[in-house]
C-alpha cells in the first residue's frame, strides 16, 4: 500500500528558502502572501496490506531517516 | 600515528585531507564507506564534500552507511573522530554530535577565508596549540549551526563549543558570522571531547604559497598531542 508523508520545519525554525519564495511572490504582485514554509513530500510504496502496520513502519522510517527531529516534524497522511 | 579517512560517494575533500595528514606525519589510510571494518586507527576523519549528493539532508544518507556503525563504536570507545564540513553534518546526523547544520541564512554558498577562535583547548585536538585565533577556509551551503536552547545550554555548561567565528582580532561579533550559526558556533565537541565537528577546513590551509598555514598549526599540534 502507499503511505504519504509530509516533513516540515518546526515552527520557529528559520526557513530561508520559504522566506525567499514569500518575498518573490510579494514582488510578483501577490501582496497578500504573508508567509511561506517549504517542506518535503514522500510517496512510499510499502509491501504491507495492514494499514496500521504500514503506518507504524513508516513512523519508524520517519524517525530514523526522513525527518531530523531537531528541526523537523513529520505527518503521515 | 595511524589515521583513516572515510570516502563516501560525493566526498571531495578526502584527498586533500589525505595529503594534509601525511604531510604532518600521519600514516593515513583511505576507507571506503561500504566496508565494515576500520583499519587500526588513532584518528578517524570524515571529510568534506557532498556525500550522496546532499540528498534528503546533508549527511543523512552517509550517516546510515555501512562503515558508520564502526565509526560510532570507535567514537564511543573513546577514539578520536574529526568531522570537517560535510563530516560535521554526518556527525550530527548520526547523533554523535548535538544539533544540526541548516542552510546558510543568506541562502548562498559561501566560499572564503574566515577566522575562528578556539574556545576550549583542554582536549586532544587543541591542547598546547600556540595560537587561539586561526585563519581557516569555509566552503558550504549548509553551515548554519542550530540546536535547541536546552542543547545550547548543555553545550555551554560542558564546555563543548570548540570554536566560534570571529574577526582577525578574535572578537566574536555578528559581522564575523558568515552563515547565521547560533552564537557564531563554528565547531563543537561531544561531551567527552573525543569527537570534533567543525565547518572550517584546516586541510585547505597547509601551504603558505596556496593559502595560509594556520591549518598546519592544527595538524602539527594534533600529531604532537597523539604521540
Amino acid at each position: 500500500m502507499k503511505v504519504k508523508v509530509i516533513v516540515t520545519l518546526k515552527s520557529g525554525v528559520l526557513d530561508p528558502q520559504g522566506k525567499a519564495i514569500q518575498q518573490t511572490l510579494n514582488g510578483m504582485g501577490f501582496a497578500n502572501v504573508k508567509e511561506v514554509r517549504q517542506g518535503k513530500y514522500f510517496d512510499i510504496n510499502i509491501d504491507e496490506s495492514d494499514e496500521q502496520k504500514a503506518k507504524l513502519s513508516v513512523e519508524e522510517i520517519c524517525k530514523k531517516l526522513l525527518a531530523n527531529q531537531v528541526i523537523e516534524d513529520f505527518k503521515i497522511i | 600515528m595511524n589515521s583513516s579517512v572515510i570516502i563516501f560517494p560525493g566526498s571531495n575533500c578526502d584527498r586533500d585531507m589525505d595529503v594534509a595528514l601525511k604531510k604532518f606525519g600521519f600514516k593515513n589510510k583511505m576507507v571506503w564507506h561500504d566496508d565494515n571494518k576500520l583499519p587500526k586507527s588513532d584518528l578517524i576523519v570524515l571529510p568534506g564534500g557532498f556525500s550522496y549528493g546532499d540528498y534528503l539532508r546533508c549527511g543523512s544518507i552517509a550517516g546510515k552507511s555501512k562503515i558508520i556503525q564502526s565509526v560510532i563504536d570507535f567514537a564511543n570507545s573513546g577514539g578520536l573522530v574529526l568531522g570537517i564540513c560535510n563530516g560535521f553534518q554526518i556527525l550530527t546526523e548520526t547523533g554523535l554530535l548535538k544539533g544540526v547544520l541548516q542552510q546558510n541564512k543568506n541562502i548562498e554558498f559561501i566560499c572564503k577565508n574566515i577566522f575562528v577562535k578556539i574556545n576550549n583547548n583542554k582536549n586532544k585536538f587543541f591542547e598546547n596549540i600556540n595560537k587561539d585565533v586561526l585563519e581557516l577556509h569555509i566552503a558550504h551551503n549548509e553551515g548554519n549551526y542550530f540546536c535547541t536552547e536546552d542543547e545550547l545550554k548543555s553545550l555551554e555548561d560542558n564546555n563543548q563549543i570548540a570554536a566560534y567565528y570571529c574577526n582577525s582580532d578574535g572578537e566574536i561579533d555578528e559581522k564575523s558570522n558568515p552563515n547565521g550559526a547560533i552564537k557564531n558556533i563554528a565547531g563543537i565537541f561531544n561531551e567527552k571531547k573525543n569527537i570534533l565537528g567543525m565547518m572550517p577546513h584546516p586541510e585547505r590551509m597547509i601551504d603558505q604559497s596556496l593559502s595560509g598555514e594556520d591549518g598546519s598549526i592544527f595538524f602539527e599540534n594534533l600529531l604532537k598531542n597523539l604521540k
